[in-house]
């Protein structure tokens, strides 16, 4: 079975030739007139179109754009505010820098109906640090679009006032979680708040009620106000509505971006049909299927269980390649969709150096503030890059996933599983190359590929 | 503090963006980095002194990111992604030509002060890998040819400067 069409709804003009990123051209393609249309409209009206859509967050946790949007505390007289979330900064993921490089305007547009909706009066856009060229290209983005009225004071002749302010990061990973992005919002150091209390739609930036939403999850937002929630929901699965944009990066012949209706392509379509497949002469080993903290797929190995398909409960058995890419599905095997980041090994993989790779970034990247994931990423990271430095011992495999085994539940964000995952699933899935890595590594080709 | 005149016009500026002084902390930190080169003490307390802080609040802010340095570098940064993507592709090989061309190790100014070479997390762009940034520029499928070329590319431009 050949994979679907790409049905391509946020990244539509990504790469076409002649596409620039000034409005121009942004408004010869219709652009602008959904804002326009929207405005009109009540903003109650416009949460209830979000709303029936089925919208799940695209960076990361997949949770109902509406819902979040109905948590909003309205009552409090305080402003709300908007964050877009423009950290990306998943190892694997990497959709939302072509959606500002190229398309910036879309997710102007996607913003300021979001903040109309909302009764937001300030958002400010968060960009990665390193991405100079980006925050750029918005401040000329949102510069024209003030010029044009779409952005700023009275918009369009309705009374409704907004700005947004492109605020840049720094270079730390943790500023795409939520409420440590709040905190660096306001010049402070990236800790994650304790939630309870600090929820971000009753207490979130300046103590204010504040909404933070990803990048492609506002261009979402735009078309849904556009097409209308009940059009939107017929595209993907129940439950996993709309289309997912899938980052491959890795072993695969084409590695790049591609949009689908969510759930409707497998693991094995992608990478196969869409991606061209492993490299010549390799064989596929091992996935992640979103962004690096999402736990590895091993090829070869079967997920069995019941699922409901309509009304029905049936059995499912699958394969990697069997299952399909959204974020229920991912997540009954025992993985997750996440940011949509899908980074492939083939066979000359060696998976103790993959995972010293990847704890090396996490335990990089922690905040520092909970004990657990502190010391826990740095010593994941200490045990297996010592691993692939000569001094591997048959024990390690059980201590790495008996480390990782705490930090998860203890921690005050995320990130705590973020970093234990990994090494969780690389160790049992791999158990064996872990157990016999200082056997194994005398027989590793010299000229294999470099991880740590 | 000895800064261009556009850069204080743009402190300025940027200040008002926010309801709350030190939110400007980041924005400031970026302008005087990118003025200046690097964030020097005074930097910091006048950093404080503008925002209504202590010089502790803007210190632990700097020691924080990763981005922000308190000594200077070479005239051109390299950041080399060290990520698994961009590992996966190649990306060591990538950072050890730079290191060579430039004679230089990892976190260090080049002898002839013209690079610093350094490895970076993930840079967002993992399906081009691997990727590296030099100064402001993304250049994508840097492997060991393209970047002895782009080494080539920044020697030659440091010869015409002299
Ligand atoms: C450690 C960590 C890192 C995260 N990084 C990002 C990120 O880079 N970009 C992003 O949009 N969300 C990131 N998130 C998720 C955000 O906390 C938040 O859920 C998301 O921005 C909400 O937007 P959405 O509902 O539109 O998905 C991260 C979460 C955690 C725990
Ligand atoms: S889990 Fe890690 S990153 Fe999150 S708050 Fe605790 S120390 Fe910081
Ligand atoms: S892993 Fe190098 S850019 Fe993402």
């Amino acid at each position: 079975m050949s994979a679907p069409a790409q049905q391509r709804i946020i990244f539509q003009h990504i790469d076409e030739p002649g596409y620039t990123n000034d409005i121009e051209c942004y408004l010869r393609n219709g652009g602008y007139e959904v804002l326009k249309k929207s405005v009109g409209r009540k903003p109650e009206e416009l949460i209830d179109e979000v709303k029936k859509s089925g919208l799940r967050g695209r960076g990361g946790a997949g949770f109902p754009c509406g819902v979040k949007w109905g948590l909003v505390d309205r009552k409090s007289g305080k402003p709300i505010y908007l964050i877009v979330n423009a950290d990306e900064s998943e190892p694997g993921t990497f959709k939302d820098r072509y959606i500002m490089h190229q398309d910036p305007h879309q997710l102007i547009e996607g913003t300021i109906i979001s903040c109309f909706a909302n009764n937001v009066k300030q958002a400010y856009i968060y960009i990665r640090g390193e991405m100079p060229e980006g925050a750029r290209i918005l401040e000329k983005a949102i510069a024209e679009a003030r010029a044009k009225n779409f952005v700023g004071p009275n918009i369009l002749g309705t009374g409704y006032s907004c700005e947004i302010y492109v605020h840049r990061g720094a270079g730390a990973y943790i500023c795409g979680e939520e409420t440590g992005l709040i905190e660096s919002l306001e010049g402070k150091r990236a800790n994650p708040r304790i939630k309870p209390p600090y929820f971000p739609a009753v207490l979130g930036l300046y103590q204010c009620p504040t909404i933070v939403n990803n990048v492609e999850t506002l261009c979402q937002v735009k078309y849904i106000c556009d097409v209308g929630g009940e059009a939107y929901a017929k595209i993907g699965t129940p439950g996993n509505t709309g289309t997912r944009i899938f980052c491959v990066s890795g072993h695969v012949q084409r590695p790049g971006y591609y949009e689908f209706p969510a759930g409707t392509i497998t693991m094995g379509q992608l990478l196969n049909d869409v991606c061209g497949g492993p490299l010549p002469g390799r064989t596929f080993k091992a996935v992640i299927p979103g962004g690096s903290s999402a736990k590895v797929l091993k090829f070869g190995e079967r997920y069995k269980g019941k699922r409901k398909v309509g009304a029905d409960m049936v059995d499912y058995d699958w394969g990697v390649e069997d299952v399909p890419m959204d974020f229920d599905s991912l997540a009954m095997i025992g993985s997750m969709g996440g940011s949509g980041g899908v980074i492939v090994m083939d066979d000359t993989v060696n998976m103790v150096e993959a995972l010293a790779n990847i704890n090396a970034f996490y335990s990089h990247e922690s905040c520092g503030q909970c004990t657990p994931c502190r010391e826990g990423s740095l010593w994941m990271k200490k045990i297996s890059s010592r691993m692939v430095n000569g001094d591997a011992r048959p024990q390690d495999g059980a201590l790495l996933k008996s480390v990782a085994d705490q930090i998860p539940g203890r921690t005050i964000c995320a990130f705590g599983e973020a970093c234990s995952w990994p090494t969780q699933s690389f160790t049992i899935k791999f158990k064996d190359e872990f157990d016999a890595y200082s056997e194994v590594k005398k027989t590793l080709p010299a000229d294999r590929t470099v991880l740590v | 503090m000895n800064l261009k005149p556009e850069t204080f016009q743009r402190i300025d500026e940027v200040i008002t963006h926010y309801p709350v002084k030190r939110s400007a902390t980041l924005p400031l930190l970026h302008l005087i980095q990118e003025d200046a080169g690097h964030i020097s003490d005074e930097a910091i307390t006048w950093i404080a002194t503008k925002l209504e802080l202590q010089p502790i609040n803007v210190l632990e802010v700097v020691t924080f990111y990763p981005m922000f340095r308190r000594a200077p570098i070479g005239r051109r940064h390299i950041k080399v992604c060290r990520t698994l993507s961009c590992a996966l592709s190649g990306g060591f090989k990538t950072c050890e030509t730079f290191e060579k061309e430039f004679s230089t190790h990892r976190g260090e100014i080049s002898p002839d002060g013209e690079v610093t070479v350094e490895f970076v997390e993930c840079l967002a762009s993992c399906g081009t890998a691997p990727v590296v940034l030099i100064d402001e520029t993304l250049h994508t499928k840097v492997d060991a040819t393209k970047a002895k070329q782009l080494s080539d590319q920044i020697k030659a431009e440091a010869a015409a400067r002299k």
